[in-house]
């Protein structure tokens, strides 16, 4: 076990040095040149008043005159000092890292909220399906989850929104409120983009349960259970629930990054400033240093979340011996 | 697994003859139709999904026939916003763009990017995944590195910033899907074929002499084939909508090709209680069509290798 948590933790280390490579490598394929292009895209005629001193002096700003190894050493060696950068596009105010503060707690916020109202309602559905397998809840549940699955997230929250409108005339707010500002209205303005958000994971979750639930149904020790005469209830939730969470919690990394993919467009649509909507307007303003950052952040996110659920996998699955 | 792989190696040099009859006994040979008819009863929602793709890739290729052009613009008329009717079957945009054209044309896209992105991600994925493990040692330590780190990236934010890189266009959406497809690709296969290279087979292939690349043409490939056809197909689904996905936000296909995932965005969402038609039509030929590929690749999982078959 302790190996195991040591081999696991020490992996980490060149994979986390990848992630910075992957994102460095991907955030220079850009053609051309950052500078021609921050002083091209100005106002009208701009391109006019180009001189190669400005371009100059604009790439030494921007640090894009050095060699790029000296670039990737001087961006990781920044990062440990705790800078990730200069935005191109906020001038006032254009470090990187004051943005990110300001935007992850509402990210992670909204996952939480989103993560928690689907496996509310996931997991009964999953267990109900399992214990009654082939009836008709169980076909249900089954539709229920496969036409979820492929529901897209972004057409569920245009959808949710005409709705919204339609009935309430409801329509995403402009100001947001931040939870420790104002709980109760920012929990209405972000109730309906977690529901657009946890539709696919709560029909994936229930998959997941209902399958699991089946396996751990037929094992040895349930038979047991059942015929000491433990109540059904008894059986069916602490026997095989509890076991059958197991594989749940394994795939918390993989739902994590499904999420995090789907707050980009939900908070997109829904107007929520958090990080995904960063992402996107960063893309629109070319702030390179800003997507790079944002991609980073999510890159070791899904990093540190998955050696956590592989090191609760080892500490609570008390079957597995690692080597 | 199949009796007929691999025999050729229990004799060193030369094939070992076996009369056609002996497999009979073990698994009547069916004809095309009765294979079809087979899985038609077995997997009646496969079917439907198979029937969808079939209808995808006819629509696709009669895409020309559409009633209206997808791209033209009729602000002039003042037709913008039309009701769903006889000359506009799923109404108008806010150019006065027929919807049913361009959900007709949206299939082209889709299915352009749906298949390319997903055969070249799950074929490199193959290669990479079969390689590393024949390669082994140091070589396999390091690609899987490599594996890790890119599978850090969940699959829609890497595409999106390979495309904030690369700039919107249909082809550069494929190089962002083929590249996110890649790294689970070369996961799955590499463990699929890690089990089979402990086979016995692989084991007597060896043993008779075979080299590392006639195992791997010969054995393996052939062996993960089915687990390859699965993936290939959950990936056209995937890819279809994250093709979607990102011209929805902009950053996929340029923003007047008829994509599905584009019709969904800008004008649509501003003024969707206005025409709802606009949201309703372009979002269920995604859903319809993703529902469709999934239950295909369940089915065809279930069929083609009874190993990988979940109790769902």
């Amino acid at each position: 076990m302790k190996t195991y948590i040591a081999k696991r933790t020490l992996l980490f280390i060149p994979t986390m040095f990848l992630v910075t490579v992957a994102v460095f490598v991907i955030m220079r394929i850009v053609p051309g040149d950052p500078a021609l292009m921050i002083l091209g895209e100005g106002e009208e005629g701009a391109a006019d008043n180009l001189t190669v001193e400005k371009l100059e002096k604009l790439r030494a700003k921007l640090g894009t005159d050095r060699p790029i190894y000296v670039q990737y050493g001087s961006w990781v060696g920044n990062m440990f000092k705790g800078d990730l950068g200069q935005s191109y596009f906020y001038e006032g105010k254009p470090e990187v890292t004051f943005y990110l503060k300001d935007r992850i707690p509402t990210t992670v916020e909204l996952t939480l909220m989103s993560l928690v109202l689907a496996s509310i309602v996931a997991v009964p559905l999953g267990v109900l399906s399992a214990i009654k397998q082939d009836s008709v809840s169980d076909y249900a549940a089954r539709i229920i989850t496969l036409l979820g699955i492929a529901l897209p997230n972004f057409w569920v929250a245009v959808m949710t929104i005409f709705f919204l409108v339609l009935l309430f005339q409801w329509a995403p707010p402009l100001a947001y409120e931040k939870v420790w500002d104002n709980p109760w209205t920012n929990f209405q303005q972000l109730i309906f983009p977690a529901i657009a958000l946890g539709t696919s994971n709560m029909a994936f979750i229930a998959r997941i349960t209902r399958s699991a639930m089946l396996e751990v149904l037929r094992e040895d020790y349930i038979r047991t259970a059942r015929s000491k005469g433990l109540a059904e209830r008894v059986v069916v939730y602490r026997h095989a629930l509890r076991n059958a969470l197991l594989p749940v919690v394994t795939l918390f990394g993989f739902e994590l990054g499904r999420l995090i993919s789907g707050t980009v467009i939900i908070e997109t649509i829904f107007l929520v400033p958090g990080m995904g909507k960063l992402l996107i307007d960063s893309i629109g303003n070319r702030d390179y240093p800003m997507i790079q950052a944002v991609v980073l952040m999510i890159a070791i996110t899904v990093l540190v979340m998955n050696l956590f659920a592989d090191l609760l996998y080892a500490w609570l699955d008390p079957r597995i011996r690692y080597s | 697994m199949s009796l007929d792989r691999g025999s050729d190696s229990v004799q060193a040099g030369g094939r070992v003859e076996v009369e056609p009859g002996v497999f009979a006994t073990l698994r009547p040979k069916r004809t095309v139709w009765q294979s079809i008819r087979f899985f038609a009863t077995r997997k009646p929602l496969g079917t439907f999904g198979a029937v969808v793709a079939i209808i995808l890739v006819l629509v696709a290729a009669s895409a020309d026939l559409a009633p209206h052009d997808p791209y033209r613009t009729n602000v002039a008329t003042g037709d913008q916003y039309s009701n769903p009717s006889a000359e506009y079957w799923f109404g108008t945009d806010h150019l006065a763009r027929d919807v049913f054209s361009r959900i007709v044309h949206g299939a082209r896209v889709s299915l352009y990017v749906g298949v390319l992105s997903a055969l070249m991600g799950s074929s490199i994925g193959l290669v990479v995944g079969v390689a590393s493990v024949q390669l082994g040692g140091k070589v396999d330590l390091v690609v899987q590195r490599f594996v890790d780190a890119m599978m850090a990236f969940p699959g829609l934010i890497l595409a999106i910033a390979i495309m904030s890189a690369l700039g919107a266009s249909v082809n550069n959406v494929i190089i962002a899907l083929t590249v996110a497809f890649i790294p689970s690709t070369a996961r799955i296969v590499r463990s699929q074929s890690l089990a089979i290279t402990e086979m016995d087979y692989v084991l007597a292939a060896r043993a008779v002499g075979a080299g590392n690349t006639r195992i791997m043409l010969k054995h393996i490939i052939p062996n993960i084939f089915a687990l390859y056809l699965v993936v290939f197909t959950f990936y056209i689904g995937g890819a279809i909508i994250s093709e979607a996905g990102l011209s929805f936000l902009g950053v996929g296909s340029p923003i007047d090709t008829p994509s599905w995932g584009g019709m969904l965005s800008g004008a649509t969402r501003q003024y969707i209680s206005l025409a709802p038609w606009l949201a309703v039509f372009p979002g269920l030929a995604i859903f319809v069509v993703v529902f469709a590929w999934n239950v295909l690749g369940d089915a065809l999982r279930d069929v083609l290798d009874p190993r990988l078959r979940g109790t769902d």
